[in-house]
């Protein structure tokens, strides 16, 4: 307990909180966005962010200049999600928008199994590690301390994906539309947008984030089959605290857990996660429709 | 046939083999029923959720383990009488739903659904980290269980009675005024509001039932396995339970009982051939979702429909 009162000891918690708030954002802002717009949770958004993982390592397998293999393959990433994302929901889950929640729930929730097991088979089961790209293994002087350039790469990318999704939400004709299938789907399509290709479209880079967040998490943490499985709980809690289809919403959120994780676990130990789950009840209990989530209108 | 046999005729016979299967010796098929009930009945109260009341539980693994640690523990641990850790273990379990179920049923639809999974997320983790308590990740082996049980036949057979109990006791509960309210819920929510039905009350109320009745299940999971280990709380095993009430047909009360059987007969059946189980049964509940959404009771009643029936 005497180290926490160090400056720098805090300071080296702090940035490691956002950092790991901010890889979770990136993959969380995707399924709020998907939520915002479809009304469908998605389930699968963790495998998403693990076959990112996965095509980022096969990259820096590839490729003899890591460098290049890592850009590349999170590039890639995206692009493979993007397409998978595509054919999911064109060919699947298009069928599903009439159908109940559950079934559109349990539909996510068989891509889960699908992925996780074609993973499997394509990767193989063991565990795997890939080191910071070249250019960001370092560490940079803050003034206070030293601290991973890699990490404060992630802590910086954060917030500009976030201003990036706002301006082109607030302030583009395709975010208009994106915001008014939010409103009014039926409205919209009355209008005679082409309501199934803004829900494709959205389908699509909520997934590919998810598949960039999976890359860029892949130097912090040991890529193995199960990884998702963890990582869309995170994902939940952070949408249910921010407010489930607020942008702002998920990044607050995941700052928050990011926080709460950390420093949940210096000053708890193990017991960290209990952390996590009282502030969940708590933000529930005092604004169920999460910090910035505006009450939801019941829509059939 | 007096009426109520010809009423009941299936219900009659299916346990009427099941009293006399024991009889063909067979070691094999007496384990693999003892395990299909547990599960089925697991499944039966998962339906209370998710086919009565319309919300989707997907932590519903979470009041499984908490029913099988707590009689474990108490059996192991504390060396307490069988009966009293029996008891203490569904109180147990329907403390705990209680207590989850007041936050969880303030929200609907997914919002229901992702706080279930957190709140069984948070019993794995704790399944998981007490390790002095529960074992950890190693799990809570070598229960205590008493003499009696430890005979299989003896063992199927109290499965057997619990399960028939229990099932009998869901079903009176089902088909009751509560039943029905429940069933008014899941239809239009504010409907059964305006109708003067106490709706978050009767889903916290349903969401106890299910609660203590996988517990129960899975009270006898740990007997059955002499322990009780922290997957059993892992979301994707509260997610391999949906798909049985799924498949079953989550809109009768049967289904899940057909869902069970069948599930369980199909992962022995296909991990003899490969161990990518989960793709099948991913694919599996993608049928089902698209194609068949009213599972395999659905399917017996279209077939009675349109081929059985002489009008």
């Amino acid at each position: 307990m005497i180290m926490t009162t160090n400056p720098a000891f805090l300071f080296v918690h702090a940035m490691n909180s956002l950092a790991l708030g901010m890889n979770l954002f990136i993959i969380a802002v995707g399924l709020t966005l998907i939520f915002g717009v479809l009304r469908v949770i998605n389930f699968a958004h963790g495998a998403f962010f693990m076959v990112g993982a996965y095509v980022l390592l096969s990259f820096t397998r590839w490729f003899e200049h890591p460098a290049i293999g890592f850009w590349i393959g999170a590039v890639a990433a995206m692009v493979t999600l993007g397409l998978i994302a595509y054919f999911v929901e064109r060919h699947l889950l298009c069928h599903l928008y009439e159908k109940e929640h559950l079934l559109q729930l349990l539909f996510t929730f068989a891509l889960v199994l699908i992925i996780g097991d074609i993973t499997k088979i394509i990767w193989g089961p063991l565990q795997h590690s890939v080191s910071y790209p070249p250019g960001f293994n370092g560490a940079v002087n803050l003034g206070i301390s030293y601290y991973p350039a890699y990490l404060l790469f992630l802590i910086l990318l954060g917030p500009i994906i976030a201003l990036f999704l706002w301006v082109i939400l607030e302030y583009t004709r395709w975010g208009r539309i994106i915001r008014a299938a939010r409103l009014d789907r039926e409205m919209l399509l009355a209008l005679g947008t082409n309501v199934k290709a803004v829900y494709s479209i959205v389908f699509v880079v909520g997934s590919a984030l998810a598949g960039l967040g999976g890359a860029l998490a892949v130097p912090r943490m040991a890529i193995e089959p199960g990884m998702d499985s963890l990582v869309i709980i995170d994902c939940f809690i952070i949408v249910i605290i921010g407010g489930l289809g607020s942008m702002w919403g998920s990044f607050l959120g995941a700052i928050i857990l990011g926080i709460s994780t950390i420093f949940g676990t210096l000053i708890f130990q193990e017991w960290e996660i209990v952390v996590v789950y009282m502030l969940l009840i708590i933000v529930l209990l005092w604004r169920p429709s999460g910090l910035l989530g505006t009450p939801e209108k019941e829509r059939h | 046939m007096p009426f109520y046999v010809r009423k009941n005729f299936w219900t009659i016979t299916a346990l009427a083999l099941l009293a006399i299967l024991p009889l063909t010796g067979s070691r094999y098929s007496i384990d693999l029923t003892t395990q299909v009930l547990i599960y089925a009945l697991f499944a039966l109260s998962l339906n209370i959720l998710v086919g009565y009341l319309g919300n989707l539980s997907f932590g519903h693994a979470a009041f499984f383990s908490i029913g099988g640690y707590t009689c474990a523990i108490l059996l192991t641990t504390y060396n307490f009488p069988f009966l009293i850790s029996f008891l203490t273990a569904l109180a147990f379990s329907a403390i705990a739903a209680f207590l989850i179920g007041l936050v969880c049923v303030r929200r609907n639809h997914m919002y229901f659904a992702m706080l279930t999974l957190a709140f069984g997320m948070l019993v794995w983790a704790i399944a998981l980290k007490w390790r002095p308590v529960t074992g950890g990740d190693d799990g809570f082996v070598g229960i205590n269980i008493p003499t009696i049980l430890s005979n299989p036949i003896n063992f199927y057979y109290f499965t057997l009675l619990t399960s028939i109990i229990a099932t009998y006791a869901l079903w009176t509960i089902c088909n009751s005024t509560f039943g029905q309210a429940m069933i008014a819920i899941r239809e239009n929510q504010n409907r059964a509001l305006f109708l003067g039905i106490d709706t978050q009350s009767i889903r916290l109320k349903a969401f106890v039932i299910s609660g203590i009745f996988a517990g129960l299940s899975g009270i006898l999971f740990a007997l059955y396995n002499r322990g009780m280990y922290p997957e059993s709380a892992f979301w994707t095993e509260s997610g391999q339970v949906l798909i049985m009430v799924l498949l079953g047909g989550m809109h009768s009360f049967i289904g899940p009982i057909l869902g069970a059987i069948a599930l369980y007969s199909l992962e022995i059946f296909i991990n003899q051939f490969t161990e990518y189980w989960q793709i099948v049964l991913g694919g599996i509940l993608l049928i089902v979702v698209l194609i068949a959404p009213e599972g395999l009771a659905g399917g017996v009643i279209w077939v009675e429909k349109n081929f059985l029936k002489k009008s």
